[in-house]
Protein backbone atom coordinates (compact mmCIF):
# COMPACT_ATOMS: atom_id res chain seq x y z
CA UNK A 1 0.00 0.00 0.00
CA UNK A 2 2.58 2.75 1.13
CA UNK A 3 5.32 0.95 -2.06
CA UNK A 4 1.92 1.85 -4.19
CA UNK A 5 1.52 5.40 -3.11
CA UNK A 6 4.98 6.39 -3.34
CA UNK A 7 5.76 4.48 -6.91
CA UNK A 8 2.79 6.56 -7.94
CA UNK A 9 4.20 10.23 -6.73
CA UNK A 10 7.54 9.63 -7.86
CA UNK A 11 6.06 8.67 -11.62
CA UNK A 12 3.76 11.60 -11.14
CA UNK A 13 7.18 13.84 -10.22
CA UNK A 14 9.20 12.63 -13.04
CA UNK A 15 6.92 13.04 -15.46
CA UNK A 16 5.70 16.67 -14.36
CA UNK A 17 9.57 17.31 -14.68
CA UNK A 18 10.15 15.83 -18.54
CA UNK A 19 7.13 17.86 -19.36
CA UNK A 20 8.56 21.23 -18.00
CA UNK A 21 12.05 19.77 -20.01
CA UNK A 22 10.05 20.18 -22.81
CA UNK A 23 8.33 23.37 -22.52
CA UNK A 24 11.65 24.69 -21.23
CA UNK A 25 13.41 23.69 -24.65
CA UNK A 26 10.56 25.37 -26.53
CA UNK A 27 10.05 28.78 -24.35
CA UNK A 28 13.50 29.47 -23.69
CA UNK A 29 15.53 32.49 -25.80
CA UNK A 30 19.18 30.71 -25.76
CA UNK A 31 21.29 28.08 -26.45
CA UNK A 32 22.77 28.10 -22.98
CA UNK A 33 19.28 28.41 -21.13
CA UNK A 34 17.72 25.67 -22.98
CA UNK A 35 20.66 23.25 -22.31
CA UNK A 36 19.82 24.22 -18.99
CA UNK A 37 16.28 22.71 -19.50
CA UNK A 38 17.14 20.25 -21.47
CA UNK A 39 19.87 18.62 -19.43
CA UNK A 40 19.12 19.39 -15.49
CA UNK A 41 15.27 18.84 -15.88
CA UNK A 42 15.54 15.87 -17.84
CA UNK A 43 18.10 14.35 -15.57
CA UNK A 44 16.20 15.42 -12.25
CA UNK A 45 13.00 13.38 -13.94
CA UNK A 46 14.35 10.56 -14.60
CA UNK A 47 16.11 9.88 -11.40
CA UNK A 48 12.42 9.65 -10.07
CA UNK A 49 10.87 7.47 -12.97
CA UNK A 50 13.89 5.03 -12.72
CA UNK A 51 13.54 5.31 -9.03
CA UNK A 52 10.00 4.10 -9.35
CA UNK A 53 10.48 1.66 -11.60
CA UNK A 54 13.87 0.06 -9.18
CA UNK A 55 10.47 0.21 -6.56
CA UNK A 56 8.54 -1.80 -8.62
CA UNK A 57 11.01 -4.79 -8.65
CA UNK A 58 12.04 -4.82 -4.95
CA UNK A 59 7.95 -5.02 -4.46
CA UNK A 60 7.34 -8.24 -6.66
CA UNK A 61 10.79 -9.73 -5.19
CA UNK A 62 10.09 -8.83 -2.10
CA UNK A 63 6.41 -9.71 -1.95
CA UNK A 64 6.22 -11.75 -4.92
CA UNK A 65 9.14 -13.77 -4.64
CA UNK A 66 9.88 -13.12 -8.37
CA UNK A 67 13.55 -13.38 -9.14
CA UNK A 68 12.73 -11.33 -12.54
CA UNK A 69 11.92 -8.79 -10.12
CA UNK A 70 15.83 -8.01 -8.71
CA UNK A 71 17.01 -8.38 -11.78
CA UNK A 72 14.83 -5.43 -13.30
CA UNK A 73 15.49 -3.78 -10.08
CA UNK A 74 19.44 -3.75 -10.10
CA UNK A 75 19.73 -3.14 -14.32
CA UNK A 76 17.32 0.05 -13.95
CA UNK A 77 19.95 1.14 -10.98
CA UNK A 78 23.08 0.62 -13.44
CA UNK A 79 20.64 2.83 -16.07
CA UNK A 80 20.17 5.94 -13.49
CA UNK A 81 24.29 5.34 -12.91
CA UNK A 82 24.82 5.75 -16.74
CA UNK A 83 22.50 9.05 -17.54
CA UNK A 84 24.03 10.57 -13.86
CA UNK A 85 27.48 9.85 -14.99
CA UNK A 86 27.35 10.90 -19.21
CA UNK A 87 24.14 13.59 -19.13
CA UNK A 88 26.59 16.52 -17.39
CA UNK A 89 29.54 15.43 -19.32
CA UNK A 90 28.18 15.58 -23.07
CA UNK A 91 25.99 19.19 -21.73
CA UNK A 92 29.46 20.59 -20.83
CA UNK A 93 30.52 19.48 -23.98
CA UNK A 94 28.08 21.02 -25.93
CA UNK A 95 28.30 24.33 -24.24
CA UNK A 96 31.94 25.12 -24.79
CA UNK A 97 32.00 23.22 -28.45
CA UNK A 98 28.52 26.98 -29.00
CA UNK A 99 30.86 29.09 -27.48
CA UNK A 100 33.48 28.17 -29.12
CA UNK A 101 31.84 28.25 -32.58
CA UNK A 102 30.75 31.77 -31.61
CA UNK A 103 27.37 31.72 -30.45
CA UNK A 104 27.07 34.36 -28.18
CA UNK A 105 24.30 34.15 -25.34
CA UNK A 106 21.39 36.52 -26.03
CA UNK A 107 20.85 39.67 -22.84
CA UNK A 108 24.51 39.34 -22.15
CA UNK A 109 26.24 42.07 -21.42
CA UNK A 110 29.82 40.78 -20.52
CA UNK A 111 31.51 37.65 -21.41
CA UNK A 112 34.05 36.30 -19.20
CA UNK A 113 35.50 33.35 -21.05
CA UNK A 114 36.82 35.42 -24.54
CA UNK A 115 38.92 37.94 -22.62
CA UNK A 116 41.21 34.78 -21.75
CA UNK A 117 44.29 34.70 -23.80
CA UNK A 118 43.59 31.92 -26.42
CA UNK A 119 47.60 31.61 -27.57
CA UNK A 120 48.95 30.13 -24.34
CA UNK A 121 46.16 27.41 -24.47
CA UNK A 122 47.88 26.84 -28.23
CA UNK A 123 51.10 26.83 -27.25
CA UNK A 124 51.03 24.58 -24.41
CA UNK A 125 49.01 22.19 -26.53
CA UNK A 126 52.18 21.85 -29.19
CA UNK A 127 54.85 22.10 -26.23
CA UNK A 128 53.30 19.21 -24.85
CA UNK A 129 52.99 17.61 -28.28
CA UNK A 130 56.81 18.34 -29.02
CA UNK A 131 57.58 16.77 -25.46
CA UNK A 132 55.58 13.73 -26.26
CA UNK A 133 57.26 13.16 -29.65
CA UNK A 134 61.22 13.64 -27.97
CA UNK A 135 60.05 11.29 -25.74
CA UNK A 136 59.21 9.01 -28.10
CA UNK A 137 62.46 9.52 -29.70
CA UNK A 138 64.43 8.63 -26.74
CA UNK B 1 1.40 -6.09 -13.31
CA UNK B 2 -1.43 -5.68 -15.29
CA UNK B 3 -3.12 -3.06 -13.00
CA UNK B 4 -0.08 -1.25 -14.24
CA UNK B 5 -0.55 -1.21 -17.49
CA UNK B 6 -2.93 2.23 -18.23
CA UNK B 7 -0.61 4.16 -15.61
CA UNK B 8 2.36 3.33 -17.95
CA UNK B 9 0.16 4.61 -21.14
CA UNK B 10 -0.06 7.76 -19.18
CA UNK B 11 3.16 8.55 -18.57
CA UNK B 12 4.38 6.82 -22.24
CA UNK B 13 2.05 9.35 -23.61
CA UNK B 14 3.55 12.51 -21.67
CA UNK B 15 6.94 11.37 -22.99
CA UNK B 16 6.26 11.55 -26.25
CA UNK B 17 4.39 14.29 -25.91
CA UNK B 18 7.62 16.23 -24.55
CA UNK B 19 9.76 14.03 -27.16
CA UNK B 20 7.73 15.88 -29.94
CA UNK B 21 8.17 19.54 -28.53
CA UNK B 22 12.09 18.58 -28.56
CA UNK B 23 11.32 17.30 -31.92
CA UNK B 24 9.85 20.68 -33.06
CA UNK B 25 13.16 22.54 -31.65
CA UNK B 26 15.45 20.62 -33.52
CA UNK B 27 13.33 21.30 -36.50
CA UNK B 28 12.87 25.23 -36.02
CA UNK B 29 16.39 25.58 -33.96
CA UNK B 30 18.47 28.42 -35.25
CA UNK B 31 21.62 27.53 -34.63
CA UNK B 32 23.50 23.97 -34.74
CA UNK B 33 23.90 24.03 -31.15
CA UNK B 34 20.52 23.84 -30.55
CA UNK B 35 19.68 21.29 -32.87
CA UNK B 36 22.30 19.04 -30.42
CA UNK B 37 20.51 20.22 -27.53
CA UNK B 38 17.33 19.17 -28.83
CA UNK B 39 18.82 15.49 -29.75
CA UNK B 40 20.32 14.87 -26.49
CA UNK B 41 17.09 15.73 -24.92
CA UNK B 42 15.33 13.39 -27.05
CA UNK B 43 18.27 10.70 -25.91
CA UNK B 44 17.47 10.69 -22.13
CA UNK B 45 13.91 10.82 -22.76
CA UNK B 46 14.18 7.29 -25.00
CA UNK B 47 16.15 5.88 -22.49
CA UNK B 48 13.44 6.49 -19.72
CA UNK B 49 11.05 5.40 -21.99
CA UNK B 50 12.65 2.31 -22.64
CA UNK B 51 12.78 1.32 -18.83
CA UNK B 52 9.20 2.71 -18.47
CA UNK B 53 8.26 -0.22 -21.41
CA UNK B 54 10.35 -3.25 -19.85
CA UNK B 55 8.86 -2.30 -16.57
CA UNK B 56 5.44 -2.53 -18.05
CA UNK B 57 5.74 -5.09 -19.72
CA UNK B 58 8.04 -7.24 -17.15
CA UNK B 59 10.92 -8.06 -19.79
CA UNK B 60 14.25 -7.20 -18.79
CA UNK B 61 16.25 -6.95 -22.32
CA UNK B 62 14.50 -3.29 -23.08
CA UNK B 63 16.49 -2.41 -19.95
CA UNK B 64 19.89 -4.04 -21.41
CA UNK B 65 19.20 -2.05 -24.61
CA UNK B 66 18.63 1.37 -22.48
CA UNK B 67 21.68 0.85 -20.83
CA UNK B 68 23.81 0.12 -24.63
CA UNK B 69 21.85 3.16 -26.22
CA UNK B 70 22.96 5.64 -23.21
CA UNK B 71 26.31 4.93 -23.65
CA UNK B 72 26.24 5.41 -27.48
CA UNK B 73 24.38 8.31 -26.93
CA UNK B 74 27.02 9.59 -24.78
CA UNK B 75 29.71 9.24 -26.77
CA UNK B 76 27.56 10.52 -30.32
CA UNK B 77 27.27 13.91 -28.18
CA UNK B 78 30.71 14.08 -27.30
CA UNK B 79 31.98 13.51 -31.06
CA UNK B 80 29.37 16.10 -32.68
CA UNK B 81 30.34 18.54 -29.77
CA UNK B 82 34.07 18.25 -30.79
CA UNK B 83 33.52 18.26 -34.26
CA UNK B 84 31.59 21.73 -33.68
CA UNK B 85 34.46 22.48 -31.74
CA UNK B 86 36.88 22.61 -34.21
CA UNK B 87 39.48 20.04 -32.49
CA UNK B 88 41.74 17.71 -33.30
CA UNK B 89 40.69 14.49 -33.58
Amino acid sequence: MIFDIIIYLFLGIGVFFNVLAGVGLLRFPDVYTRLHAGTKCTTFGSIFIIGSVVLIGLKSWWFNNDTNGSVLAIHSAIALIAILLTNPVGAHAIARAAHKSGVMPAQAVIDELQEKPVEKIKQKKTKSKTTLNEEVEQ
Amino acid sequence: MIEFYNLYMIVLIALLLCIIMAIIRVIIGPTIPDRVVGVDTINTIVIVGMIVFGAAYNEVIYIDVAIVYALLSFISTLFIAKYLEGGEF
